[in-house]
């Protein structure tokens, strides 16, 4: 296994910018199917992403990005996350996300026959997993402190 | 011969003019600055996507996706991409222009509207078309989710079969100082293969899904970021046109300017001699 990569470059583009390119260790997407952990030397692969957190290692540094819709093309040598939205850890507006967590949660509570509960359980997904994210940028900068 | 306080008050007033062109040429400048940069930082995903969907298009069996599908020309939607605001010289009715020429070209058709941009909306919300959507004052803060938004509703529309084609009108970012007006069919897609072959798109790949249904899904985004791309485009064209119609207009202002300050000591200059005059043959009448 002489010839296996030791990192993986990564890339991160949303439709307006290009969020993060570096070599990385490790890199984990939201695959529709669960989860995926890549490592370099991964066979080619092509998945499409749904909402939830990626997660990319530089040595013992993690980061987090929040990610909703998007596709991945994995080489050996190189990963690209095409993410419809994508956001760092700072960006995210976190009141504005509890709001939307509380309103989802209200109309999934509500007995009227008109909502769309499955948009309503998107929008709920998705504020739980920019809070979690954005949580996760106070734990990451304690981290690298100390 | 006008009043010397009039030349006056022309030239102020020019200059005040002049004041506001120079102003808003830089503020188009340095909008025009961001706006290109974003055209730019498009690129990658747009480009990374085609590379995709042609690696996958060799691999799926089922090429008969609703987008792709020619069904003819009966009913078309023609996309208008104009700004919100004139001052821009010939970039809006460049764009009204081309339109009435496709409209016209196509009368045979059943057509219908969606402005994307006031000006164009304005033209032709007072002519006999069937104008479906306006978005009006999106252009100025352009985002991904307006576009999605947008294309999502001329793609609900096609997959209904209350479409056959859709165009969109645009002006295409060539230079500051150069525009151009294109016509592109969004929908049915086109040829997507051979567009953007690379090495990797040779490859073969592992699946999560079958790859017929990540084809599926990424169609319509393809739809999306031509439309973004579209609408990108027309942005930081506008900003070209606006900077170069305000760059004219200051020169032009300048030289106004100069006329009228000439013509103002032309006038002085013959009101003193008027008195000299007066006063010289007083002094004759006088002597004699």
């Amino acid at each position: 296994m002489a010839n296996l990569p030791e990192k993986l470059r990564l890339e991160i583009v949303t439709p307006d910018r290009l969020l993060f390119s570096g070599e990385v260790d490790e890199v984990s997407v939201p695959g529709v199917q669960g989860y995926l952990g890549i490592l370099p030397g991964h066979a080619p692969l092509l998945s499409e992403l749904k909402i939830g957190e990626i997660m990319l290692r530089q040595g013992d540094r993690r980061v987090y990005f929040f990610c909703s819709w998007g596709f991945l093309e994995v080489l050996p040598d190189r990963v690209s996350v095409l993410a419809e939205i994508a956001e760092r850890p700072d960006e995210i507006d976190v009141s504005r996300a509890q709001q939307a967590k509380d309103r989802a949660e209200k109309r999934l509570k509500s007995k009227d026959p008109e909502t769309d509960f499955n948009r309503a359980k998107v929008a709920l997904e998705r504020a739980l997993i920019r809070l979690q994210v954005a949580g996760k940028a106070g734990v990451g900068r304690l981290g690298a402190g100390s | 011969m006008p009043n010397l306080r009039d030349v006056r008050r022309r030239i102020r007033s020019v200059r005040n003019i002049q004041k506001t062109t120079r102003a808003m040429k830089f503020v188009s400048a340095s909008k025009l600055k961001r706006a290109q940069d974003r055209v730019v930082a498009a690129r990658p995903y747009a480009n990374r996507m085609l590379a995709v969907l042609n690696s996958l298009i060799l691999r799926v069996e089922n090429k008969e996706h609703p987008l792709l599908k020619r069904r003819g020309s009966g009913r078309i939607l023609l996309v208008v991409i104009t700004g919100d605001k004139g001052l821009c010289g010939a970039f809006n009715s460049n764009i009204v222009k081309a339109g009435v020429a496709f409209l016209n070209e196509h009368s045979q058709a059943e057509l219908a509207l969606t402005a994307i941009g006031k000006k164009g909306y304005d033209y032709f919300k007072r002519r006999p078309y069937e104008m479906r959507e306006q978005y009006i004052n999106i252009m100025g803060k352009l985002e991904y989710g307006e576009a999605k938004r947008i294309a999502d509703f001329i793609i609900r529309q096609y997959g209904s079969e209350a479409l056959d084609e859709v165009y969109v009108v645009y002006n295409e970012f060539k230079s500051v100082i150069r525009q151009r007006v294109v016509v592109e069919r969004l929908l049915p897609i086109g040829e997507i293969a051979g567009l953007g072959m690379n090495g990797s798109a040779q490859l073969e790949y592992l699946y999560e899904d079958k790859p017929q249904v990540i084809f599926d899904h990424l169609l319509p985004r393809h739809v999306e970021v031509q439309l973004f791309r579209a609408m990108l485009e027309s942005a930081a064209s506008e900003h070209g046109a606006r900077m170069t119609a305000m760059d004219a207009a200051t020169t032009n202002a300048k030289e106004m300017i100069d006329r009228l300050t000439l013509n103002m000591n032309r006038i002085r200059q013959a009101s003193i001699t008027k008195e000299i005059i007066e006063i010289v043959s007083g002094a004759n009448a006088l002597a004699e």
